[in-house]
């Protein structure tokens, strides 16, 4: 700790930061544009001019920047004196002197840095008489709005796009005062994580697009803390509603989790939730149509139905959270309940949890994956599977040039500086894929078949284990020397990570990863692991230990049951459309519990409209074994309800177990957590309902939420009272305590004059680090760490051969192809993500294409072999589809894309043939 | 008795004063122009909806009475889509028109607005817009914003250079 002197008043600080930080962290307001906690200080915008002091007697001093000045034990400065005040001020007014007159139409208004800086400072009044200058805009796709006018040149897009997000297709143009930051034509921009620039730029120059079709102000949303639920990493997420329907989703500060950044299937797939398509009423089938009831008579029914069944059975969802799948568990009582997964998935997961439970190597969290200097991944394409994480690793490769940088005496936060030492250095990273990535740039790749990969990843092991007792030797075989190299590059480093997952659908794959780990932590106790599961609380489910929908087909079969459940998931999107039919036509009575149509909803017999995240409270367990709650942003219009309470209700109108009684979210987790303790943690995701800040809720609208009496003026003059929330502690109301509340309450980031998303620096307990009080989560997986050494099961594989198994003649592999925009089901909904959704292909080498005398945009005929390996009877479907060459796919492989909205491509890896089509 | 002969020559004399009471509803009083009573929405002096959907007289309402949802037209022009003010609780402090930065929403000096049912004084664009620009003839917004709309591309706005040649690296 060092003490500076701010204003004559002492203050005890972290040393290694700069002084603007250090201001900040302490609560004081200095005004800045150029600088951001991820992305470290340039000193380019000279707004964060303060006086330094060279000792008390000093009293001219000298205006220094402070986000280029690092704290010093002693240092003695002044944010208040007269000449930074007025050297800020005019700095503003510089700024501004080409600003459009645009705050009334502006999307960044209320929210805005540069509105809030100009306060700030005090400039107010416009003596410029010059004619402004002007830009014309581009067309960046369907997520970000381009408005170059309103740019103060601060150059924080572009760090963040190349330097931090490492694309390219954003740049600064021009000169002078005509800096122009834009692509070099228009089009879609490329980076997966440019929906962060909405954040990143301190004025409306970003702005998000899909909000800008139901603008609404940041001080009129009903706003509430939650988690994405597009894919396993639990990105914290704020969720924005108005005349109810979700307008935005936007960055949630979690510094264990996702920090400052979200990938934009996380930001933008939010517009299922307003789908015109959603289903808002109870549903019964009769005579082949499905005709609304009223709640009352959906409960009735389900009631007799559940009187009258001989028999029933629960299939839970890894979309649905903890307390929806507990709930049902509850309802049709544990042996009874599946898991609503197939089988391989099923078998895939829970290898992946006895691993993660085992260890030693421990999971991390994306936070210290970004620490991470060296890593390999094993099979996915981490950027279309798990996003967040590309772009924490991404970050990974930094660790190892900063050590140069660090070696001389430069602070991580002088980026500046770091980068010009570090120049392209990156740190290792080796990326065995079947397919090219998109972190291949900075990456060494190996291609192969899931087995070649599954094979690559033992031998890495093997060599971990050899050079712990010799090093290893050269070789000249182009795959052996990658093996080497990349078991050098883990073993040498701190913090090496291994990451898998579940995409290419091999066990061999994450036993692979599970020794490279293993061989790795024996020697270094920060070794990682960390494996990619597909959906929000796929772990969640995991961990509740239901059999697979496999198992629920043989129930049915049997005749034991005669009545399914089905909660928040489409079956025919699990598994083969054979077993789906085995579970949901052989049943006598289907209920479906979801929020969209979907394959599953149109076989129901009873369909029950169920609330969104954005309408329900619960938990999610992230990839890492985090169990995070999130919470309802506003009430639905009626009979919507959450999934637990739909059940709970069931279990009310048919008398049965005690969730009858069950009044609000605690009871289900206390429930929960008595049924199942390895859900013991979960109750400290959040606090419960009965905690208070100042003996009162906290709001969920700010303090200046507008329209009260007038929103519903409309229907009826005499305003309702707004609705009570029974299960968590915030209200659905703008009254409420004006203080910070803890981190998984935080419903908005938002502090006097700080009204942008930068009052976040305000919620912290110091710049960049965990939010006041602790990161929110409660981990679930927390590993032995390796005192003894084990020796992990054996497990069979010891050749070098770097090829899987030949296939028969004129039959090819064909491998799953993950898109971010597409493979993921609820996104796809929304439609600006659709418009980047692809057409079904199927993919090949541009040498095999050949070979088989095909071109691309050629119409292919796939035929998935019935030899295919055992397990996968896919029923023996036969497409055609357009080809796409892919010079990044492994020879003697053929993609297809998975889980896209209109195409249910085969269970993979499948067995298939190719040829033209005729 | 004196007293009572005073009173009458002080009723006397007031019967030769100028007469106070106005003759309510048949004769109507005089409000000056700034009067703040019956709110409207004003056109632009090219007949277009002032009003941008800025949501600034709604956050600025103390008693909460405004509500809108501003939309787009296809050329960018942005309008509210609906826009409510429930005169049932507006208290006529006139904060709206001082928040306006378009002069779009107006008092009026109007107050006849009486009404036996409390929902009648909800009232919508339609019932809100006029057909002139009020009290501040000549203003336009979108003539000194910097975004464009139909008819008016970048550069084109009062004391706008012409667009940038990003490709140019002339001074
Ligand atoms: S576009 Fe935004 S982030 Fe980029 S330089 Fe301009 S103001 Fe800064
Ligand atoms: S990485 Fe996953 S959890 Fe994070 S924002 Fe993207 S889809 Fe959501
Ligand atoms: S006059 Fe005052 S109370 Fe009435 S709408 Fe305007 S701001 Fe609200
Ligand atoms: S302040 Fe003026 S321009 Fe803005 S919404 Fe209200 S009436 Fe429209
Ligand atoms: S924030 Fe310090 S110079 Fe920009």
């Amino acid at each position: 700790m060092a003490t500076i002197v701010v204003d004559n008043q002492p203050y005890q600080v972290h040393p290694d930061q700069s002084l603007l930080a250090a201001c900040l962290g302490l609560g004081l307001d200095l005004p800045y544009f150029c600088w951001h906690p991820a992305l470290g200080s340039v000193g380019a915008c000279r707004q964060c001019a303060v006086k330094q002091f060279r000792d008390e007697k000093d009293t001219r001093g000298r205006l220094v920047m402070a986000c280029m000045t690092p704290v010093a034990e002693g240092i003695r400065i002044s944010i208040d004196h007269p000449e930074a005040v007025e050297f800020r001020a005019g700095i503003i007014e510089g700024l501004m002197q080409s600003h459009p007159h645009d705050c009334p139409v502006c999307d960044e208004g209320g929210e805005c840095h540069l509105q809030d800086m100009t306060v700030m400072t005090g400039h107010a009044y416009r003596r410029y008489e010059f004619a402004k200058r002007t830009f014309r805009n581009q067309d960046l796709g369907p997520f970000v709005a381009h408005e170059m006018n309103r740019c103060i040149q601060c150059y924080r897009c572009v760090r963040y796009y190349r330097e931090y997000a490492g694309e390219y297709d954003l740049n600064a143009f021009s000169l002078r005062n005509q800096v122009y930051f834009g692509r070099s034509e228009d089009g879609v921009l490329e980076s997966e994580f440019a929906g962060n620039l909405v954040e990143i730029c301190p004025t409306g120059v970003f702005t998000d697009k899909t909000l800008k079709r139901h603008y609404t102000r940041k001080w009129d949303l009903q706003m509430a803390p939650s988690v994405c639920v597009h894919c396993g990493l639990g990105c914290n997420i704020t969720v924005g509603e108005r005349y109810g329907t979700i307008r935005r989703i936007v960055n949630r500060y979690n510094g264990d989790v996702n920090g400052y950044f979200l990938c934009d299937r996380g930001r933008f797939g939010y517009e299922f939730v307003n789908r015109p398509e959603r289903i808002r009423r109870p549903l019964l089938a009769r005579d082949g149509a499905l005709v609304p009831l009223t709640a009352e008579e959906a409960l009735k029914r389900l009631g007799m139905l559940l009187a009258s069944a001989s028999g029933m059975i629960g299939i839970g969802s890894p979309r649905a959270s903890l307390e929806a799948n507990f709930a049902l568990r509850k309802l049709v009582g544990a042996g009874h309940f599946f898991a609503g997964v197939g089988e391989r998935e099923h078998r895939l997961v829970g290898l992946g949890l006895e691993i993660l439970r085992k260890g030693p190597a421990r999971t991390p969290s994306l936070a210290e994956i970004e620490k991470c200097d060296a890593a390999l991944v094993l099979g996915e394409d981490l950027t279309n599977v798990a996003p967040r994480m590309a772009l924490a690793l991404r970050q990974g490769t930094r660790q190892q040039p900063m050590e140069l940088a660090r070696q001389k005496g430069i602070a991580d936060w002088q980026d500046d500086h770091v980068r010009e030492v570090a120049q392209d250095e990156r740190g290792p990273l080796v990326i065995a894929t079947p397919n090219q990535t998109r972190l291949d740039s900075i990456a060494t790749t190996f291609r192969g078949s899931p087995d070649d990969l599954a094979l690559f990843g033992f031998a890495v092991a093997r060599a971990i284990e050899r050079s712990s007792q010799a090093p290893l030797e050269d070789s000249a075989r182009h795959e052996q020397a990658l093996i080497n190299e990349t078991a050098r590059a883990l073993a040498s480093a701190k913090r090496p990570l291994v990451v898998a997952g579940i995409s290419l659908a091999s066990e061999s794959m994450l036993q692979a990863a599970a020794k490279v780990a293993w061989a790795l932590a024996k020697s270094n106790p920060q070794s990682a692991i960390s494996l990619a599961t597909p959906e929000a609380n796929t772990l969640g489910l995991a961990m509740m230990e239901a059999p697979a929908l496999e198992s629920a087909a043989q129930t049915i079969r049997e005749g034991s049951a005669d009545t399914v459940i089905v909660l928040e998931n489409n079956l025919y999107r699990r598994a083969d459309s054979r077993l789906a039919d085995d579970v949901l036509k052989r049943a006598k009575h289907v209920v479906v519990l979801d929020f969209l149509p979907s394959e599953t909803t149109a076989v129901a017999e009873l369909v029950l409209p169920a609330g969104t995240f954005g309408e329900s409270d619960g938990t999610f367990v992230n990839n890492e074994g985090r169990a995070q709650r999130f919470l309802q942003a506003f009430v639905p219009e009626e009979p919507v309800l959450e999934s637990w309470r739909w059940l709970a209700r069931a279990m009310a109108a048919s008398d049965r177990g005690e969730g009858a009684a069950w009044k609000n979210l605690d009871d289900v987790l206390g429930a929960m957590v008595s049924a199942l303790p390895v859900f013991g943690p979960v109750r400290d995701a959040a606090p419960d309902s009965g905690y208070r800040m100042a003996g009162a809720k906290i709001p969920r609208e700010p303090h200046r939420y507008s329209g009260r009496t007038a929103m519903l003026a409309n229907i009826n003059v005499n305003e309702p009272k707004p609705p009570d929330d029974p299960d968590s502690p915030l209200a659905f109301s703008m009254e409420g305590a004006p203080k910070e509340p803890p981190g998984a309450l935080i419903p908005f980031f938002w502090s006097p004059g700080w009204n942008s998303i930068q009052a976040t620096n305000k919620f912290q307990s110091e710049i960049a680090g965990p939010l006041k009080g602790g990161n929110p989560g409660a981990r679930l997986i927390e590993p032995p760490s390796l005192t003894v050494p084990r020796q992990p099961a054996d497990t069979g594989e010891t050749t070098l051969l770097l090829r899987g198994p030949e296939p028969p003649a004129g039959v090819c592999l064909a491998v799953p192809l993950y898109h971010i925009f597409g493979s993921e089901e609820l996104s796809s909904w929304a439609p600006a993500v659709r418009e980047l959704v692809p057409k079904p292909y199927v993919a090949l080498n541009p040498e095999d294409a050949q070979a088989l005398g095909l071109a691309e945009g050629q119409i292919v005929r796939v035929a998935v072999a019935t030899s295919s390996p055992p397990g996968q009877s896919k029923d023996g479907k036969e497409f055609s589809l357009a080809l796409k060459l892919a010079s990044g796919l492994a020879s003697g492989l053929v993609g297809l894309p998975a889980g896209l909205p209109d195409f249910r491509e085969p269970t993979m890896p499948a067995w298939v043939t190719i040829s033209k089509a005729s | 008795m004196l007293s009572l002969l005073r009173t009458f020559w002080e009723i006397l004399k007031h019967t030769f004063r100028r007469r106070l009471t106005v003759q309510y509803p048949e004769e109507k009083p005089y409000l000056a122009p700034r009067w703040r009573g019956r709110i409207i929405l004003s056109r632009d002096p090219d007949g277009e909806e002032r009003c941008v959907a800025c949501y600034l007289c709604a956050v600025a309402c103390p008693v909460d009475c405004i509500s809108l949802q501003a939309t787009e037209d296809k050329n960018g022009r942005r309008y509210p889509e609906f826009f409510r003010i429930n005169f049932s609780r507006c208290i006529f402090c006139g904060f709206c028109e001082e928040a306006c930065p378009t002069y779009a929403i107006q008092l009026t000096p109007d107050f006849e607005m009486g009404e036996y049912k409390r929902q009648n004084l909800v009232y919508e664009k339609e019932d809100l817009l006029i057909s002139g620009p009020g009290k501040y003839p000549g203003y336009n917004f979108w003539r000194v914003a910097g975004v464009e709309i139909g008819g008016k591309g970048k550069g084109d706005a009062e004391r706008e250079d012409p667009p940038t040649d990003v490709r140019s690296l002339l001074p």
